[in-house]
């Protein structure tokens, strides 16, 4: 990571999750030098808050790991963390970017040996675990954080928990007295990789997300499921703690919808197929999942995948809309509608109901010059008004990695153009 | 040839367009995607007497089901709670949907005659709009004696009790039974009506031409 003063043939990429990581390394390995923003205190963006990845099942450590072995050995990437966009100006090939960078609290120098985050006391939610769990105040954003380094949560700063973190360290990498600052950054070109965020259940009003401590997201059902979650990796309902084995998958939740989301956001079909397996491995004598759906839409090649979890006997599906969620006694979800295949009315009760929740666009109508063209949910579309700044990934449409990272390339190449079209201008 | 047989004519084998064409808001019916949150939510489910679900009711007149969906009672049945409108996905107008496959079925005389909602609509109606005034002993009575003379006294011997319970309270009076109440200008009430009756049936006319 070596710094490098940006120019006109630099390109910004917005984002550090699975697209924009793509986007910089395919821009990069071509001799493009590139800034790589990131909001939070680590790369890898909802990947890697993902359990496993559809189809194969392998865990996204593994894809993240070959993107982060491919990082640390490219000087042109410059990664900026807990840094976010908050204006671009100029026009193709001449950007300047505002960039306000929080302040981490700890520099270079940290190892990672977590001795502040013994030495701290206070804890604060998760939001790596979706605020299902806490964490303490001086912390790893995750186990394989790219950079490898704590941070300091802003609420100790000024208590003696900061002071406490700071004895603890003995390499000197607490750093109290850094300070919010924002930087300019010239690009060429940028390439918006800002991603996606859960659509907020709570808006279901029907579903009774918030109100039902056992009616969960989809999202949040992946950190329990994993073993770096707030469970250890056992589906727990979080209401008392039961083992949660007769589980509903609520498609569309937001999805679909004009109340909520326009689009389909195309990947709940497949996470929800995805996740009867979790429940089997959990649960591999009586878990049980229950798929209700509109119509499943195993994108791309899947309809395999699909075909599979029907043959298997502990996931059903019933072809229904849910039409609200209450709780019984017992604190069991119960749900409610009519099955439309014979048009039967069902009342059955879960013992944790699951929201495939939609996708959203992270950031929509940000201040950019020209404006951006984009669609009715807020996603960018491939327009000439937008210049030089393209979207990439789940900016640009709800995307599965696989379509991300095809997505992010595509990016990446387009913005190639630009700076070497800038290049041989200054040439 | 009845109203029924040349509308059946016309759009033969192609039922959704007639819906779309003659019924309030049926042009909505192709938007329906079968999700079943409108069946899911309707409080009138509950009961037996749906035969047909709205979601349901849509993917017939799509099969072409016309004699079925003309017929049934289903749509007749609905409260107009408007839980399915608020919470269909395709912001589909089902309330209003069911009440215009409803009235379409009574104007080409295809809806059930002795259907309970359909005959006081009907009796409603006429009660109200002959005075300007609503008489609510004529309504109810009108309602008991729906279905013969014998189960008329059986109805009002039920609701004995609630009845003399009304007249103590002077909520209701026994003498509205002859003549009743009136608006003071009558003669303008119907002509307002008149007036609404012709351009109703011109607008209709023409549908059915159209």
């Amino acid at each position: 990571m070596t710094e490098h003063v940006a120019t006109n043939e630099t390109i910004l990429v917005v984002g550090g999750g699975i697209s924009g990581m793509t986007a910089a390394l395919e821009a990069a390995e071509t001799g493009k030098n590139v800034v790589l923003v990131e909001k939070n205190p680590a790369l890898g963006g909802r990947t890697s808050q993902l359990y496993r990845y559809f189809p194969k099942l392998c865990h996204p450590t593994c894809g993240l790991e070959i993107n982060l072995r491919r990082l640390k050995g490219n000087p042109r990437v410059r990664v900026v963390t807990l840094a976010e966009v908050t204006g671009i100006e100029g026009s193709t090939g001449n950007y300047t970017a505002s960039i306000k960078v929080k302040p981490r609290y700890v520099n270079e120098s940290c190892t990672a040996c977590g001795d502040c985050g013994r030495a701290v006391e206070t804890m604060v939610d998760d939001p790596f675990n979706y605020n299902l769990g806490q964490h303490k105040a001086a912390f790893l954003p995750n186990a394989m954080a790219y950079p490898q380094r704590y941070v300091l949560d802003p609420a100790i700063i000024g208590t003696a928990d900061a002071d406490r973190a700071k004895a603890a360290c003995k390499y000197g990498a607490i750093d109290l007295d850094m300070k919010e600052e924002t930087i300019q950054v010239k690009a060429g070109a940028v390439v918006w990789a800002t991603g996606w965020q859960p659509y907020d259940a709570a808006k279901i009003q029907p579903y009774g997300y918030g109100r039902f401590k056992n009616v969960i997201t989809s999202v949040e059902f992946e950190r329990l499921a994993d073993i770096h979650g707030p469970t250890g990796g056992k589906i727990l309902r979080p209401s008392d703690g039961k083992e949660a084995k007769n589980i509903a998958f609520i498609q569309c939740a937001g999805s679909r919808d004009e109340n909520h989301l326009r689009h389909c956001s195309r990947i709940c079909c497949m996470a929800s197929l995805k996740q009867t397996h979790y429940v089997r491995e959990k649960y591999p004598e009586d878990g049980k999942s229950t798929i209700y759906y509109i119509d499943i839409r195993a994108i791309d090649r899947f309809e395999d995948f699909y075909q599979k979890v029907q043959a298997d006997p502990s996931v059903s599906f019933i072809k229904s809309k849910v039409a609200k969620v209450t709780e019984d006694e017992h604190g069991n979800p119960v749900c409610h509608g009519v099955d439309t295949e014979g048009y039967k009315r069902y009342t059955t009760p879960h013992d944790l109901v699951v929201l495939a929740v939609g996708m959203e666009p992270s950031v929509k109508g940000i201040n950019i010059p020209g404006h951006i063209v984009a669609d009715s949910s807020g996603f960018i579309e491939a327009d000439p008004a937008n210049g030089a700044v393209f979207g990439a990934g789940c900016a640009s449409n709800a995307l599965d990695v696989n379509r991300a990272v095809q997505s992010a390339t595509a990016a990446a190449l387009r913005a190639i153009q630009v700076v070497n079209k800038v290049a041989k201008a200054e040439a | 040839m009845s109203a029924n047989t040349a509308l059946a004519e016309k759009y033969r084998n192609n039922f959704l367009k007639e819906i779309e064409e003659q019924v309030e808001m049926g042009d909505w019916v192709k938007m329906c995607m079968q999700c079943g949150v409108c069946s899911g939510s309707c409080p009138t489910n509950f009961q037996s007497a749906w035969e047909h679900p709205p979601q349901e009711l849509f993917m017939m007149i799509r099969a072409g089901k016309r004699e079925e969906v003309l017929t049934t009672t289903s749509m007749w049945n609905c409260t107009s709670c408007y839980n399915c409108i608020v919470r269909c996905p395709r912001k589909l107008p089902i309330t209003h949907i069911m009440h215009g496959i409803a009235e379409y079925a009574h104007r080409i005389g295809k809806a059930p005659k002795m259907q309970a909602t359909r005959f006081f609509s009907g009796l409603f109606w006429k009660n109200a709009t002959k005075t300007g005034r609503v008489n609510e002993l004529k309504l109810s009575m009108g309602l008991y004696f729906k279905d013969g003379f014998a189960q008329g006294v059986k109805n009002g011997m039920a609701m004995q009790s609630v009845a003399l319970g009304l007249v103590k309270a002077g909520r209701l009076n026994v003498m509205e039974l002859f003549g009743g109440h009136k608006c003071k200008d009558q003669k303008g009430i119907q002509a307002m009506l008149k007036k609404a009756y012709e351009i109703e049936r011109s607008r209709k006319a023409a549908k059915m031409a159209g």
